[in-house]
C-alpha cells in the first residue's frame, strides 16, 4: 500500500518503513516552537513539577514572543521575562517583536519533510513547505522538550484537488474560507488536508501558507502541499536544504476527495461567530463596521499588504473606522516600506502597528468594545474573540477588508 | 469498571476555546483565578453554578480553536468530572487527556438530554439516562494510562523514568 506525504513524514520521524492511518507511533520531533501564549506555563511545569528536568536538544527549540508585543501589563511582562530568561539560560533560539511565530518559523526554520510541534493551533501553516506541523498544548510541548519525542496517531488524509486559477480580485483566503464553509468547522477533524493538482502547484508559498494556516479551522491536524519547485526555490533563496522531499504514492489511500475549480471561487466572508458560516461577501455588504484589521499569520504578508495598499492608494479610511495594518514580520514590514506601501497606508489614515498577533487574538491591540463590529483578515471570528462578548467579527480577504475600511461598511473592492 | 453519576450541564455545537476561557483572562496568574470566567461569553453565570462532579454534555466539535491548555484546566478546576460530546476538536482532546480530564464521544446522548438531569456512567461501557442506555467506547490503553495517572506530567515518571516532585 502506498503512503501519502503526511504518512511518509511520520514514518521517517518514527524510524519505520511504513505507517498507516490509525497507527500510534512514537516520533522524534525535528523542531518545537512555543510562543508567549503559553510558554510560561511550560516553564513553570519544567521548573516545579520535574525533579531532574533536562532539555533533550535545545537546538530544536524556538521561543517566540508575538502575542502581546510589546507587553501590555505587568502580568504579561512577567510571563515574558520568565520565557526570555529560560531561553537564555538554556541556549534556546529566542525571538521577540520580530514577527508572528509562524511567519518567523517559515522565514527561518521550516524544512520540507520535518515533523514540527508548535504550542499554537496554527502550526499547520508549515505544510506550505511540505512539512508536517501541528498544534499542541503546553504539556505536550514540555514532554517533547524533555524527551525529544512524542506520540502521534497517524491521521487519515483527505485529498483536495485544486484546478485552474483564481479570477482577478479573488484571493487564496476566499478559496480557503470557501473550502471551510463546504467541509465545516470539524469536517476534517483529526485528518490531513492535502492540496494537490495544477491549481495547487500554481500557488506561491505565500498563498499556500494562507490555505494551510486555516486548516485547523476545519478541525484538521495539519495541511500539506508537495514540496515542488516553487517550495524548493523559496527554501533555496533562504539558504536552507530540505530534510526530505515527499510526494504521495499513486496508490496512497485517501479517506475522501474534493475538487475545487479555482476559476469559480468568488469573494466570500465568514459571519460571526463561526469560521464555517461562509457566504458570498455581497450578502453581508452594508454592515456598518467600527474597525478593520489587515494582518495575522494568515494574511499579513507582503502579498496581502500589496493588495490592501492598492485599494487604499488615493483613498481615505472612513472617519468612523480604525484601520489596523499589522505586517506579519519585520522582514515583511521592511519590504512594505521599501515598496512605499506603509506610506500609502499612513496617508490614507490607517494605523500601522508593529508585527504581532494584534487583535486577531483579542488582546494587546485594537480590542473592540460592546456591540462593535470588526472586519478582519485574522484567523477566527468566535464569539468575543476580538474583545467584548457582544462584539462581532467578520472574516474576509485583504481586498474586502481594505475596501470596507474605506467605505465604513462591509463591501467588496469592486464596489468602491 | 469505574462508575459514577452526575448532574448535567448542556452546551451546544462548536464550543470554542475562547468561550471556555476568553483571551483577556489568560494573563491572570493561576487557573483558580481564571476559572470564574469559564464559559463567560456564552453563559456568565455558569462557572458559579457548576459543582464538583458535574458533567457537561455537548454537541459536535467541542473545544475547537486555540491550543490554550488553560481551557481543559479551567474545566477541570471547576470540578467537571467528564465531558460527553458528539465530537471533540483534536488539540483540545489531547490537552484534556494530558491534564487528566476525561472526554467521551457519544453520538446520541446530546439529542435526548435535558439540563439539570442526572446520568449514570460506567466507563468503557455505557451511560444510563432515564432508563435508556447509551453505549460508550473504551479509550485506548495509552490514553487511559495518562488519565489514570492524573495527566501527562504525572504519567512521565512511570513511562520515561523522569522523576516528578510529589
Amino acid at each position: 500500500m502506498g503512503m501519502t506525504i503526511a504518512e511518509k513524514i511520520i514514518a521517517l520521524a518514527a524510524g519505520v518503513p511504513e505507517v498507516k492511518a490509525g497507527d500510534i507511533h512514537t516520533v522524534n520531533l525535528d523542531r518545537m516552537m512555543s510562543n508567549d501564549g503559553t510558554t510560561h506555563l511550560t516553564v513553570d511545569m519544567y521548573n516545579n513539577k520535574l525533579k531532574h528536568p533536562r532539555i533533550a536538544d535545545a537546538g530544536k527549540m524556538v521561543f517566540i514572543v508575538d502575542h502581546n508585543v510589546p507587553s501590555d501589563s505587568p502580568k504579561t511582562a512577567a510571563s515574558q521575562k520568565k520565557m526570555r530568561d529560560f531561553a537564555r539560560e538554556n541556549g534556546i533560539d529566542f525571538w521577540e517583536g520580530k514577527g508572528v511565530c509562524h511567519q518567523i518559523m517559515m522565514e527561518h526554520y521550516v524544512r520540507p519533510g520535518e515533523l514540527i510541534f508548535g504550542a499554537d493551533s496554527h502550526t499547520c501553516t508549515y505544510g506550505a513547505l511540505g512539512a508536517f506541523g501541528t498544534g499542541v498544548g503546553c504539556t505536550d510541548l514540555l514532554y517533547g522538550m524533555v524527551t525529544g519525542t512524542s506520540w502521534v496517531l497517524v491521521p487519515e488524509t483527505i485529498r483536495f484537488n485544486l484546478i485552474g486559477k483564481l479570477p482577478e480580485g479573488v484571493y487564496p483566503r476566499d478559496l480557503m474560507l470557501t473550502i471551510i464553509g463546504e467541509v465545516g468547522a470539524n469536517g476534517c477533524n483529526y485528518q490531513v488536508m492535502e492540496f494537490t493538482g495544477d491549481g495547487a502547484h500554481g500557488l506561491s508559498v505565500n498563498d499556500r501558507m494562507v490555505l494551510c494556516n486555516l486548516a485547523v479551522e476545519a478541525g484538521a491536524k495539519t495541511a500539506v502541499f508537495e514540496a515542488d519547485d516553487v517550495a524548493l526555490e523559496y527554501l533555496k533563496s533562504r539558504g536552507r536544504e530540505p530534510k526530505a522531499v515527499f510526494t504521495s504514492d499513486p496508490d496512497a489511500h485517501y479517506v475522501r476527495e474534493y475538487t475545487f475549480d479555482l476559476s469559480r471561487i468568488q469573494p466570500v466572508a465568514a459571519r460571526p461567530d463561526f469560521v464555517d458560516d461562509v457566504v458570498p461577501a455581497k450578502e453581508v455588504c452594508g454592515v456598518r463596521i467600527d474597525e478593520a484589521f489587515l494582518g495575522s499569520c494568515n494574511n499579513g504578508r507582503i502579498d496581502e499588504l500589496r493588495v490592501g495598499a492598492s485599494i487604499l492608494k488615493g483613498r481615505r479610511v472612513s472617519e468612523h473606522v480604525r484601520f489596523l495594518v499589522v505586517p506579519a514580520s519585520q522582514e515583511v514590514y521592511l519590504q512594505a516600506l521599501e515598496e512605499g506601501l506603509i506610506q500609502t497606508f499612513m496617508e490614507s489614515g490607517a494605523i500601522v502597528m508593529n508585527p504581532n498577533c494584534s487583535v486577531c487574538w483579542g488582546s494587546c491591540q485594537g480590542v473592540i468594545g460592546e456591540n462593535e463590529v470588526l472586519i478582519s483578515t485574522g484567523t477566527r471570528n468566535f464569539k468575543g474573540r476580538a474583545g467584548h462578548p457582544s462584539s462581532k467579527v467578520y472574516l474576509g480577504s485583504a481586498a474586502t477588508v481594505a475596501a470596507s475600511a474605506v467605505k465604513g461598511e462591509i463591501c467588496t473592492a469592486d464596489m468602491l | 469498571m469505574e462508575q459514577f453519576t452526575g448532574r448535567v450541564w448542556v452546551l451546544g455545537d462548536d464550543i470554542d476555546t475562547d468561550i471556555i476561557i476568553p483571551t483577556e483572562y489568560l494573563a491572570l496568574k493561576t487557573i483558580e483565578d481564571m476559572k470564574q470566567y469559564g464559559f463567560s461569553p456564552l453563559r456568565p453565570e455558569l462557572a458559579g453554578q457548576i459543582r464538583e462532579g458535574d458533567i457537561i454534555v455537548a454537541g459536535k466539535n467541542f473545544g475547537c480553536g486555540s491550543s490554550r491548555e488553560q481551557a481543559p484546566e479551567v474545566i477541570k478546576a471547576l470540578g467537571i468530572k467528564c465531558i460527553f460530546a458528539k465530537s471533540f476538536a483534536r488539540i483540545f482532546f489531547r490537552n484534556s487527556i494530558n491534564n487528566g480530564l476525561l472526554l467521551i464521544e457519544q453520538p446520541d446522548l446530546y439529542d435526548d438530554i435535558k439540563e439539570g438531569d442526572r446520568i449514570s456512567v460506567t466507563l468503557g461501557q455505557e451511560v444510563v439516562y432515564q432508563g435508556r442506555k447509551y453505549p460508550i467506547a473504551s479509550l485506548p490503553d495509552n490514553l487511559l494510562e495518562i488519565i489514570n495517572a492524573g495527566g501527562l506530567v504525572k504519567a512521565m515518571r512511570k513511562r520515561n523514568g523522569l522523576d516528578e516532585r510529589p
